[in-house]
């Protein structure tokens, strides 16, 4: 059995990380081309309907290796976690069907007029179609993260029934829906998924400066991205700060976690350090009493610590303080290298730092790095639970899958996301090293500027 | 006024027969992709599902999602029991997916090709897969009393359920036809009719056998609809239905037999639907086993919320759904932002 929950959770993650490459993208890039789109209508400029076929060429790959992979997750609560189906059916089912009616019908349906209507549709109902699938993709969030967050925050329900047929049903559904830290989570969550576009649109545009390629499609490309980046990344500062203070209400476990904050009393904020979890002791670079600070707003006052838990319902400490840090770290590093960029752009010497391009080029993994880490401290913050304080993701599983039938699906998954992961990054490549299409730029290109109705 | 419960049976049918007919059919142009020769003749292929297949693949994910509000003991039973079979799926449908998307982003002969098998390997096992879980389904599955799979991977694949996995491909390889009838011109057009016959014989040859295996071996799905009179009915309307598609084809009304066609899904779901009722998923050997609509329902609660939803959100992705095929109507013509 220890085996299949090891197996399991491994699959998991391995799964749901390969997935989450590609909706932060989506996302992001989806409120690029609304931006740029916009632009367009408004300035008339072919150079903003330039960036905006390229980013759309874009998307669509991200988008179908978002498909591809989604499906996946939504197999596997049933296929790998059969008992928390059962347990949860009535919830976290809601919300994946709402999830299926509200969000992603609208968005592959509007994809079709985004990608292949350019020349069927005039460019206001173009428009239309490409902020209902930035729309769509914006809903999907928020009902994923409506079920994820009530695992976290359970709320709006009651218990029905004992032992192996216990299960939670709705007993109010708004409550459910804005559980305690649906918000907080949303809010946060998006901010990473605009980063991952935001940097995208950035680097991309800061590699042809440096190969002085495209000059007037880069450099709008980097200003609207670092435009972007500036404002999410500063924005993420008080997303961040909610959901701490709503962990820090909902599930004392994970915030003391975050922190490796064993003692209850006045806590430190730890730059960075290492957990010794058999002792219960944390080393590192802390400011003192700034968790408390910053949870209560008064540095004396007491955060409850991991002692206050028995060792079984303690998550992983070391392992969720480094996740955490980490994505901490990457979130101010965003804020200093926007506002340096934005600096740059104002003195007009942005195009002439070479080695600030180049930083420009590589942050885009930064916001990917950040959302997987902050994803892994939030989930693994919450174990041992599958729902926070209900049921304990070890009771969660499927009982019929025994561990030689996951070993087989886990090396399936293994050699497929490997292939399509070197694929994703060859063709993105492929299509960056390409660059935009000149032809869109005349009236008279392959099919023609569309025209604009008077 | 029938129960929530019963109104839940009847909207995840409508779900999943939504899935059947729209999915179905470019499942069906998968199926027969590598029959086109020449590579324009497979990117006309590709381009007349390519605006919409992304969207027809949320039928599934919809369904399965309201399956898993609506039903949660069967979402769970279901995905846990039919383990390999379905992650062999979701193999399936990542691979024709992104072999829509990758093939066209390069020239070379033998990344298309590669792409071109992924593709339709894809959508035939897809298709077959489908075909397997539902005859299993029909054909009952061992459960216990906790209503778990009792059964193994092997033990799925019983001759029923081959069967049914068989004539599902074969009835997607038809609609697919059809419905690349309606997208092709010229000389790629007349090729394609001469399919037509093939692919209805294959189909209804298939499903004669497949009705007899029902009627003779699978005695509660007969004994339910002997319940029911107004099934000959539906029996009736699905051979008319089968049997105006060659008229149609013949007298060149395209879209005719592709409704023809959509209606004979309808029918067949239909039979399923009533041949199954009250039952979601037969128990065999143990019928007091099965999962039904009561025994795997979420609360009347959930039902009824999620109803609400429905009646909301079903309408407008109907309307802007039915708004993106008119704007995609006609021939296919290969351009620029083409696959």
């Amino acid at each position: 059995m220890d085996n299949v929950l090891l197996l399991s959770r491994l699959q998991f993650a391995f799964t749901i990380s390969f997935h989450y490459i590609y909706p932060p993208l989506s996302i992001g890039l989806g409120v690029v081309l609304v931006v740029l789109e916009g632009l367009w209508l408004k300035t008339k400029r072919p150079l903003y309907h330039q960036l905006a076929r390229f980013w759309t060429k874009v998307f669509a790959l991200t988008f179908a290796m978002g498909v591809a992979t989604g499906i996946v997750m939504e197999f596997e609560f049933g296929t790998n976690w059969a008992t928390y189906s059962r347990y949860v059916g009535d919830i976290f089912g809601s919300a994946l069907a709402a999830e299926g009616i509200f969000a992603f019908f609208l968005e592959s349906g509007f994809l079709a007029v985004l990608l292949f209507g350019w020349d069927r549709v005039g460019p206001k109902l173009h428009f239309f179609a490409t902020c209902m699938v930035a729309l769509g993709a914006h809903f999907s969030a928020v009902w994923i993260i409506v079920a994820n967050s009530w695992q976290q925050t359970p709320a709006g329900y009651h218990i029905v029934g004992e032992g192996i047929s216990a299960r939670a049903e709705v007993t109010d559904f708004w409550a459910m829906v804005f559980n305690p830290s649906t918000v907080e989570r949303l809010t946060h969550t998006l901010g990473g998924a605009w980063l991952a576009g935001a940097t995208l649109v950035a680097s991309v545009g800061s590699f042809y400066v440096l190969r002085g390629r495209h000059r007037d499609f880069a450099r709008v490309s980097i200003k609207v991205g670092l435009a972007l980046c500036l404002a999410v990344s500063l924005f993420q500062l008080f997303t961040g700060h909610g959901s701490a203070v709503v962990v820090a209400e909902h599930q004392p476990a994970k915030l003391a976690a975050f922190e490796g904050h064993y003692e209850t009393g006045p806590a430190p904020l730890y730059l960075a350090g290492w957990v010794d979890g058999k002792n219960g002791t944390t080393r590192g670079v802390a400011v003192p009493g700034m968790l408390s600070w910053l949870v209560h707003g008064d540095s004396t006052k007491p955060v409850t610590g991991l002692n206050e838990f028995k060792p079984a319902d303690r998550p992983p400490v070391n392992f969720v303080f480094q996740t955490y840090h980490a994505m901490i770290a990457i979130g101010f590093a965003l804020i200093g290298l926007s506002a340096l960029g934005v600096f740059f752009w104002w003195r007009g010497v942005l195009l002439e730092k070479r080695w600030f391009l180049w930083l420009l080029v590589f942050a885009v993994l930064g916001p990917q790095l950040a959302n997987q880490l902050g994803w892994w401290s939030a989930e693994v913050g919450r174990q041992p639970w599958i729902v926070y304080g209900l049921l304990r993701t070890s009771d969660g599983l499927s009982k019929v899958v025994r561990s030689e039938m996951i070993v087989t699906s886990l090396v399936l998954f293994t050699l497929v996301y490997t292939l399509l992961f070197a694929l994703f990054v060859y063709l993105l490549n492929d299509k960056i090293s390409h660059g935009p299409d000149e032809s869109d730029l005349l009236e008279a290109g392959k099919l023609g500027l569309p025209k604009h109705e008077s | 006024m029938p129960d929530l419960n019963t109104i839940w049976f009847i909207l995840v049918g409508v779900l999943f027969t939504g899935y059947a007919l729209l999915d179905g059919f470019d499942l069906g142009v998968g199926a027969l992709h590598l029959i086109a020769r020449t590579d324009e003749d497979r990117r006309v292929f590709l381009n007349a599902i390519g605006p919409v297949w992304d969207g027809n693949e949320v039928w599934l994910v919809t369904g399965g999602g309201a399956l898993f509000a609506a039903f949660p003991m069967v979402y769970a039973t279901v995905f846990s029991g039919f383990y390999l079979a379905f992650m062999l799926l979701l193999v399936a449908l990542i691979f024709r997916a992104v072999a829509i998307e990758f093939r066209s982003k390069q020239p070379m002969k033998w990344w298309r090709t590669m792409w071109d098998y992924a593709f339709a390997g894809g959508s035939i096992l897809s298709s077959f897969l489908i075909g397997v879980a539902m005859g299993n389904i029909a054909w009952g599955v061992p459960l216990d009393a906790q209503h778990e799979f009792a059964g193994t991977f092997l033990g799925m694949l019983n001759p029923y359920a081959l069967l049914m996995g068989f004539t599902t491909a074969a009835l997607f390889a038809m609609h697919g036809a059809i419905y690349l009838l309606m997208k092709t011109e010229g000389e790629l057009h007349d090729r394609l009719r001469k399919w037509i016959n093939p692919a209805i014989i294959n189909f209804v040859v298939l499903y004669v056998i497949f009705t007899l295996a029902t009627l003779l071996y699978v005695p509660h799905i007969t004994e339910a609809i002997k319940h029911e009179p107004w099934f000959f009915g539906v029996v009736v309307a699905a051979v008319l239905a089968i049997a105006n598609i060659p008229r149609c084809v013949t007298l060149g009304r395209d879209f005719q037999a592709f409704l023809s066609s959509c209606g004979t899904m309808v029918c067949l779901m239909a039979l399923f639907g009533v041949g199954m009722f009250p039952n979601l998923v037969f128990s065999h050997p143990s019928p007091e086993n099965s999962l039904n609509i009561y025994n795997a329902a979420s609360s009347q609660k959930t039902l009824g919320i999620m109803l609400t939803i429905a009646v909301i959100g079903i309408p407008i992705v109907l309307a802007y759904s039915v708004s993106i095929y008119w704007i995609f109507r006609g021939k296919v013509k290969l351009g620029k932002m083409s696959y």
